[in-house]
């Protein structure tokens, strides 16, 4: 029998796992892959709340979905191409080694 | 949700899910690291699935799968420095204990709150989620609209290269 706390566990570890990968990585674009697992389990969570909770409108919860999935698709492509830039100043995205900012 | 299939289902998606996203933590290519994210996300695809979100899995595997893995892959291979390397930084060691504090303090709030559930299948499909967005959610779907507008134009400004701004340049003085 799954329940609404099957899913919401899952979520939860993918969710901590992405969380590590963003705070550690070195690599910007690790960095930005930790953001999307991030995303992917928030949605995962939304989802399982839309089908297993109480609710007049349950298909809010898709509707919320398809929205973050929208704003996690242009903020890939914004990063990313910031990623590139950034190669081109500095020849490296190593979020360790852009320190320009640090006094 | 009953049923041995959808049992099997899920724990094998778990189990496919968290052991792909323990591989982008543990590669140390970043191309492999990608190829671990690719599978993550037909896992978290295949959750939809089971959760009767059809057309949200759908759009998992087209934009996610499709589109940002690609997306992700053209920016590792223009930033050719840095292709062999998926490394920590010293702060590891902190992230991954804030990372075990907080998957302790998500599962116990998980299995000690009385989430209000029903049993009833709720009607999810997708025409009603069309419905949905192009009636009570038509202005936030508006504004993604422009959003991803301004976002394909940003990411185009932001990696054009000096030469072609001068040729733009030189496009308007002539």
């Amino acid at each position: 029998m799954l329940t609404l706390e099957h899913f919401l566990t899952v979520g939860a570890l993918l969710f901590c796992l992405g969380l590590v990968i963003a705070l550690s990585k070195r690599n910007a674009i690790g960095v930005l892959m930790g953001i999307e697992l991030m995303l992917n389990s928030i949605n995962i969570t939304l989802i399982a709340f839309s089908r297993f909770g109480e609710s007049a409108t349950p298909i809010a919860g898709h509707a919320f979905v398809a929205f973050i999935i929208t704003v996690a698709a242009a903020e890939a492509a914004v990063a990313l191409a910031l990623a590139v830039s950034v190669y081109r100043s500095r020849q490296t995205v190593e979020v360790d080694q852009l320190d320009l900012l640090r006094l | 949700m009953e049923g041995a299939g959808v049992q099997i289902a899920f724990w094998v998606l778990s189990v496919l899910t968290l052991v792909a996203a323990g591989g982008v933590m543990a590669s140390r290519n970043l191309l492999h690291a990608v190829l671990f994210l690719i599978v993550t996300f037909i896992g978290v695809a295949g959750f939809f699935v089971l959760l009767s979100a059809e057309f949200i899995a759908m759009a998992q595997i087209v934009i996610y799968v499709g589109a940002i893995s690609v997306l992700i892959l053209f920016a590792i291979v223009l930033t050719p420095q840095s292709v062999r390397d998926n490394s920590e930084t010293a702060m590891v060691g902190p992230a991954i204990l804030l990372g075990i504090a907080l998957s302790t303090i998500f599962l116990f709030v998980i299995h000690d709150t009385a989430w209000p559930t029903t049993n009833g299948t709720p009607a999810l499909s997708a025409s009603a989620l069309g419905q949905a967005l192009l009636s009570t959610w038509v202005l936030p779907f508006e504004i993604a609209s422009v959003l991803l507008t301004a976002a394909l134009v940003g990411a185009i400004m932001l990696v054009r290269s000096e030469t072609e701004e001068n040729e733009d340049v030189a496009d308007v003085d002539a």
